[in-house]
């Protein structure tokens, strides 16, 4: 006899207790603390962080705890949290400039003032599993005798005094800048409103904030597929690493009543500035163009993708023909996010028995039809 | 859940969300693109009409929450407590003591009325979606009324099948002017829309849109003359209550080929036996 599905509630009450069971583990393993997490695994919190446009690392680990270690369900529950904070205001654009660096690297110029300055990477580590990481007691041995500040591990190895420079690490791309040989940049008026595709829908042409805001709340891998096809000729915009740098800068807001800045924190970004040629148009000479990345935390990668993207979505701006998804404006903001895109595709697990019955009745009509035609 | 708001939303994005609801009220079948936010369940899952729900929502209203038909699916009774927490509105399973329903892919099989609102769960709101998939194509399609594609594809099934090959989310022509997507209920349900008594309200959440059927607006099925728009029938009644002319969930009994069929409207079904 049919049994209607009842006691669904009982049956969600139940998984969530499984779930909560299963997501604490082997209850003589020791709980995961968020400071750990944090510290730990903070490149994790770093991709949590950014991809759910939220800047908290503790909220970022919590999320990560919750999620059980899956990353695009840990940004959901940023995101879903961030979507209930009130908005008093815009900061002022970061001056990544000032920026307190900790890593930069130029691929353009084998030297560059203020140094290359190579921090904390895994460029050039050899992936071999270190089994020395495997014991209980694995950092006592190998904790450096003296833990050095950030950035200043490595050092600057060449050209870097940042006095003469007055404190501040000017862009390498400035050099380019300063001969006319890459586009200029801009600033937008500081009365502009800023856009944000969590308050209002986006429309297309989208504005250039908008789309990077898209990019860099984007999946990282669905970022990084993309970028990488225009590497191997799918809208192939021939890019060179002008700059990536890793620091701390300040966050800057004018309160209405003051009417001048105060800093209200420091933040960790990752900034990418890429440098493509550009053959010039019957308008503009020939000159480079530029790809811009920026993403919180350390997250050069996704920097990295990003200004692939952005300079791939310029193509009309740029006079280019648009052949490739990852020039395909509505193509790349439309399919990016990574909380749109699973909920959408594991919707599926939802009934659709009615759909279904629909599409039952349909195909057998056709089939009894074509029986009796053939008969 | 004293932290947050009367049904989850702040009042500034139950009055953006309402903005778009009147606008769409007024432009019946149009999409208007509105700021959708991040809700606490998965997309896919009904946030889009969540949304409209909280939006329209007040204290004295009763609520009924369908997925299927069904008022205790999972996913229905997910939401349904989702507004009990956040509002502690009545909820019912009866249609016709329900002033706010909310569904996916069914219109129930009761006869809605004057004063009542059904909120549906739309996944993909653009009815031109499958044959042009750049929304900056089809907004323009839509504001010159450029739909003769629509008919070519309608026409093709026939010639190819004999019949159009939609069976749900089967395309509506809203007030003689915008084509609308009713959301994916069974064609079965289409014509419960034509000059419903009722305010009918469709929320896109992943896709960011609302539109609306006000009451009594007229709502056609695409069809031609010589093959008008028609329903799918069943040869069965409910094995339950004996229903026909009602829509059907088909059981799978066994595994030797065994089926049954009953109502897939669970409240409509069990009233009846009650009776």
């Amino acid at each position: 006899m049919y049994v209607a599905v009842k006691g669904g509630e009982r049956a969600i009450a139940n998984a969530h207790r499984l779930l909560a069971e299963e997501r604490r583990g082997d209850r003589s393993v020791a709980e995961l603390s968020l400071a750990q997490i944090d510290q730990q695994l903070g490149l994790a919190v770093d991709r949590v962080m950014i991809e759910g446009s939220l800047y908290d690392r503790e909220l970022a680990a919590l999320a990560i705890k919750q999620a059980r270690g899956d990353l695009i369900e840990a940004i959901f529950l940023a995101r879903a949290y961030r979507t209930t904070l009130h908005r008093f205001g815009a900061s002022r654009p970061i001056d990544t400039d000032g920026m307190a660096i900790r890593r930069r690297v130029s691929a353009t110029f084998k030297d560059i003032p203020g140094g290359q300055i190579l921090g904390a990477t895994f460029d050039y580590t050899h992936r071999l599993l270190d089994f020395g990481l495997a014991g209980a007691d694995a950092d006592g041995a190998k904790a450096p005798s003296n833990p050095a500040e950030p950035g200043a591990a490595a050092g600057a190895e060449s050209g870097g005094d940042l006095a003469a420079l007055g404190g501040r690490l000017p862009r390498v791309i400035e050099i380019l800048d300063r001969d006319g040989l890459i586009e200029p940049e801009e600033p937008d008026s500081d009365r502009r409103a800023v856009g944000d595709l969590t308050r209002e829908p986006v429309e297309f042409p989208a504005a250039r904030d908008v789309r990077l805001q898209s990019l860099a709340r984007a999946d990282e891998g669905f970022t990084l597929a993309l970028g990488y096809a225009t590497q191997r000729g799918y809208g192939r915009n021939h890019p060179f690493a002008g700059e990536i740098r890793v620091g701390e800068v300040e966050v800057e807001i004018v309160p209405e009543e003051l009417g001048f800045p105060i800093s209200i924190g420091e933040i960790t970004v990752t900034e990418c500035q890429m440098v493509n040629q550009f053959k010039g148009s019957a308008t503009a000479p020939p000159q480079f163009t530029r790809g811009y990345g920026l993403v919180f935390g350390h997250a050069e990668r996704k920097a990295m993708t990003m200004a692939l993207v952005d300079r791939a979505l310029r193509c009309r701006e740029l006079g280019e023909t648009p052949a490739s998804p990852a020039q395909d404006e509505e193509f790349v903001l439309y399919h990016g996010d990574n909380v749109e895109a699973s909920g959408f595709v594991q919707h599926l697990k939802l009934p659709h028995h009615v759909d279904f019955q629909s599409e039952l009745v349909l195909i057998r009509t056709l089939r009894s039809e074509a029986e009796a035609r053939a008969r | 859940m004293s932290h947050y708001n009367f049904a989850f939303l702040d009042e500034q994005t139950k009055r953006m969300i309402r903005r778009a609801i009147l606008k769409a009220v007024a432009i019946p079948g149009y999409q208007v693109p509105f700021g959708s936010r991040e809700m606490p369940l998965s997309y896919g899952w009904g946030t889009g009409g969540v949304q409209v729900t909280a939006s329209v929502i007040g204290p004295d209203d009763v609520l009924k929450v369908i997925d299927q038909g069904a008022d205790d699916t999972t996913n229905a009774v997910s939401i349904r407590r989702f507004f009990e927490r956040t509002t502690r509105v009545r909820t019912t399973t009866r249609t016709d003591t329900a002033t706010l329903i909310q569904t996916r892919h069914r219109i129930p099989e009761t006869p809605l009325a004057e004063g009542q609102i059904v909120v549906f769960q739309v996944p993909i709101p653009e009815p031109l979606r499958w044959l042009e998939p750049r929304e900056t194509e089809t907004r323009k399609m839509h504001a010159l009324e450029e739909y003769g594609v629509m008919h070519v594809r309608l026409y093709e099934d026939i010639t190819r099948h004999g019949h159009v090959e939609t069976a749900y989310d089967y395309p509506v022509l809203v007030n003689g002017r915008y084509i609308m997507r009713p959301s994916p209920i069974p064609k079965f349900d289409n014509p419960k829309l034509d000059r419903s008594p009722a305010l009918l309200l469709f929320g896109a959440g992943r896709e960011k849109r609302i539109y609306a059927v006000p009451p009594f607006t007229a709502v056609r099925s695409l069809d031609f003359e010589d093959h008008p728009f028609a329903i799918e029938r069943w040869d069965q009644t409910c094995a339950l209550c004996g229903a026909a002319d009602v829509f059907m969930d088909e059981i799978v009994v066994d595994d030797k080929g065994g089926r049954m069929f009953v109502c897939s409207d669970t409240d409509f079904c069990e009233r009846r036996r009650g009776r």
